[in-house]
């Protein structure tokens, strides 16, 4: 689904280089659930971010549902990135002044899709997050909780094969944050495959798989093994992500 | 996406209602001062007599003072206006094929039967081809006749509104007003007649009221009717009784001969001068040959009727629009750029930066619409302003001054043109905005 070789990425002013990446590299297969975790600053946004088609890389090459991605105008990457990939952020980051049925349009309207479509996807959305009666709700008439499950929705409106998450429960309370977590292993076991950045280690033991980032590299990994059923921790098989050089 | 597009805008004026207000009244602002002023140029530069300028000519003959030059500003200007002399002396030419002397006078004008207050109406001495050369609109009955000019016959044209005035605007053909002790015959009444700029008069004022009546020329030094508008004088002269002020160097007479053909312009300008040199003979004209035969936009042109203060007005007024525009350019950076994270999370769910473009640029064009909706409308009221100031006859005011849809699209599209113009670089600097560096923070 994702594959990243030997990736880097230098932020610079005036004064200093911040090596952000430094020969970043990770596999990760479709259908997968991997938390990537890792003290602040250590480089798992960028991560996020490059694979997230957001921000350009300095070398290295990205495949994303095997297409390498670093010469692509900015217009294939949109596309890419509407298609391919849906964002949960930490603080939901929907917009104010857009009512639930809309958010969840936006990137349904920069695929192109015609209206019956779109609103089939987005009450199909709505109804797999529970928020169907809250359409028309602006996102501050709405609990933290619902605001990141509309996220959540939004994410999953334009059927992504791939969902990047960031901090998807950092804003919220210990309940809620079990009930978005809940969402996501169900997202997941629909086929959907989800990196997950986060601090708390609770919630990265519930992903299939966990990489350490320390100062842009990878320190630590789990290999991946597919999921057998149960609950709780995910079993964990073969390696498939390495820390580069 | 349009649609959407203009949806999006709209929601961003609702967040923003406050900021979009005053953008609007920037661009607004900007075109409503533009229009007034680029109308009243047009107003002002506005040729009224049409194609027929290019037959019209003015005579102009240099019989000023040999010390000091007509205008002091540009010395090579023969004057403006005649001495009753060399008027009736270039009137007297049979080459043109219309011709006519004219001056401004009135006096206090009474009805036979009381049927009116008395009262001032300014008049204009002329002759019949006046009529005819400046096609002047006749509601009621029409020009005296040539016989009329030579007699002279006591006959008299109104204008419609002294007809209002004096008859209550029915038909006055027939009746009569006295006028100096006599009774003078109605024989037209004119329709709404005011061109802008007052080409055949400019040197009483290109803008100046129109007379409410139309005498023969000869009656003036019958009846002794001085200049109501300018005279100038450069020699000193003993001047005893009215014979020997139309005798004078004095000029406050204004000729008009229409030319048809090129051979004709040639010819009456020979006429001039060699009427000239047979003047010099008798001592008159000490200054140079200096003779000059206008046609109407050169008449407009000589007498300044633009003047320099009206381009230089025109000129600020779109400098005006430029300082509106680039106040706007500010205000949509910072509104745009303060929307900088919701850009930035489109950006994240698939859009690109041509869509981020696109979508900021309709915003740009739906303001500039408003804004040029909101400054049409304040134009509208400028020019309805300017005309109260030009014209007391609306009529001839809305020809002159036009507002009509037209002008008012055209007004819109040059709105949408500079919001557009005016949007494009906030657009662009949005849509190039780094996504990641405001998902973090919104």
């Amino acid at each position: 689904m994702l594959s990243m070789t030997n990736v880097s990425k230098v932020f610079r002013t005036d004064l200093i280089e911040t090596h952000a990446l430094r020969n970043f590299s990770l596999e990760v297969k479709a259908g997968e659930f991997l938390a990537v975790t890792g003290p602040s600053g250590s480089g798992k946004t960028t991560f996020l971010n490059i694979a997230g088609l957001l921000e350009p890389y300095e070398s290295g090459s990205y495949k994303l549902d095997g297409v390498e991605v670093t010469d692509l105008s900015d217009d294939a990457r949109s596309k890419l990135r509407n298609e391919k990939i849906g964002f949960i952020f930490q603080s939901f980051n929907l917009m104010p002044d857009l009512n639930v049925y809309d958010n969840i349009d936006v990137p349904l309207r920069y695929r192109r899709m015609k209206a019956a479509e779109r609103d089939k996807r987005i009450t199909n959305a709505l109804e797999i997050v529970g928020l169907a009666a809250r359409m028309k709700h602006i996102p501050a008439q709405l609990s933290g909780g619902q605001q990141q499950r509309v996220a959540i929705a939004r994410a999953i409106a334009g059927d992504p094969k791939l969902i990047m998450a960031d901090e998807p429960t950092g804003n919220l309370d210990s309940l809620m944050a079990r009930q978005v977590m809940d969402l996501l292993e169900k997202i997941n076991e629909m086929g959907t495959t989800i990196i997950m950045v986060t601090h708390d280690p609770e919630l990265a033991r519930r992903a299939h798989r966990n990489v350490q980032v320390v100062d842009g590299q990878i320190t630590d990994f789990k290999p991946y093994e597919p999921r057998t059923g149960g609950e709780g921790m995910r079993g964990h098989g073969a390696a498939v992500a390495n820390a580069g050089a | 996406m349009f649609s959407y597009y203009l949806r999006l805008a709209l929601a961003s004026f609702r967040r923003n209602p406050g900021l979009t207000a005053l953008m609007i009244f920037a661009i607004a602002l900007g075109i409503a001062v533009c229009m007034v002023t680029l109308t009243s140029y047009r107003a002002a530069a506005h040729n009224p007599a049409g194609e027929r300028g290019a037959v019209l000519f003015a005579p102009s003959v240099d019989s000023w003072d040999p010390e000091n030059s007509y205008d002091k500003d540009n010395k090579s200007l023969a004057p403006d206006l005649l001495t009753y002399r060399d008027a009736k002396a270039l009137y007297a030419s049979d080459i043109p094929d219309r011709k006519l002397i004219t001056y401004r006078t009135g006096d206090i004008y009474t009805r036979p039967d009381k049927g009116m207050d008395p009262h001032y109406i300014p008049t204009r001495m002329t002759s019949r081809d006046f009529f005819g050369m400046f096609d002047v609109p006749f509601l009621y009955g029409g020009p005296w006749d040539g016989k009329a000019d030579e007699g002279p016959e006591p006959v008299i044209v109104l204008s419609k509104e002294e007809n209002k005035k004096a008859f209550g605007g029915e038909n006055s053909v027939g009746k009569t007003l006295n006028w100096k002790g006599r009774e003078f015959r109605i024989v037209g009444v004119l329709d709404a007649w005011e061109p802008m700029p007052k080409f055949f008069d400019v040197s009483n004022g290109a803008f100046h009221e129109m007379e409410g009546a139309y005498v023969p020329f000869a009656w003036g030094p019958i009846l002794e009717l001085g200049s109501h508008g300018n005279t100038n004088c450069w020699k000193t002269e003993t001047i005893n009784n009215f014979q020997d002020f139309l005798n004078s160097e004095c000029i406050w007479f204004a000729a008009w001969v229409e030319l048809r053909t090129s051979e004709k312009q040639r010819a009456y300008k020979a006429y001039m001068d060699n009427y000239v040199l047979d003047q010099k003979k008798h001592g008159r004209f000490p200054r140079p040959l200096n003779n000059y035969l206008y046609d109407v936009d050169g008449w407009l042109k000589r007498n300044k009727v633009v003047e320099d203060d009206n381009k230089a007005m025109l000129t600020l007024a779109f400098a005006f629009l430029a300082v509106c525009l680039v106040n706007t350019v500010g205000l949509l950076l910072a509104k745009f750029l303060n929307a900088a994270p919701i850009a930035g999370v489109r950006r994240a769910l698939g859009a690109s930066r041509r869509d981020i473009f696109w979508q900021h640029l309709t915003e740009s064009g739906v303001v500039a619409l408003a804004g040029g909706v909101v400054g049409g409308i304040l134009g509208v009221l400028g020019i309805w302003a300017l005309r109260a100031w030009y014209g007391r006859f609306v009529d001839e005011a809305a020809r002159v001054l036009p507002f009509d849809g037209k002008n008012f699209l055209i007004v819109i599209a040059i709105a949408v043109t500079a919001g557009l113009l005016a949007g494009l670089y906030p657009a662009w600097r949005i849509g190039r905005a780094a996504p990641a560096s405001y998902l973090k923070v919104q």
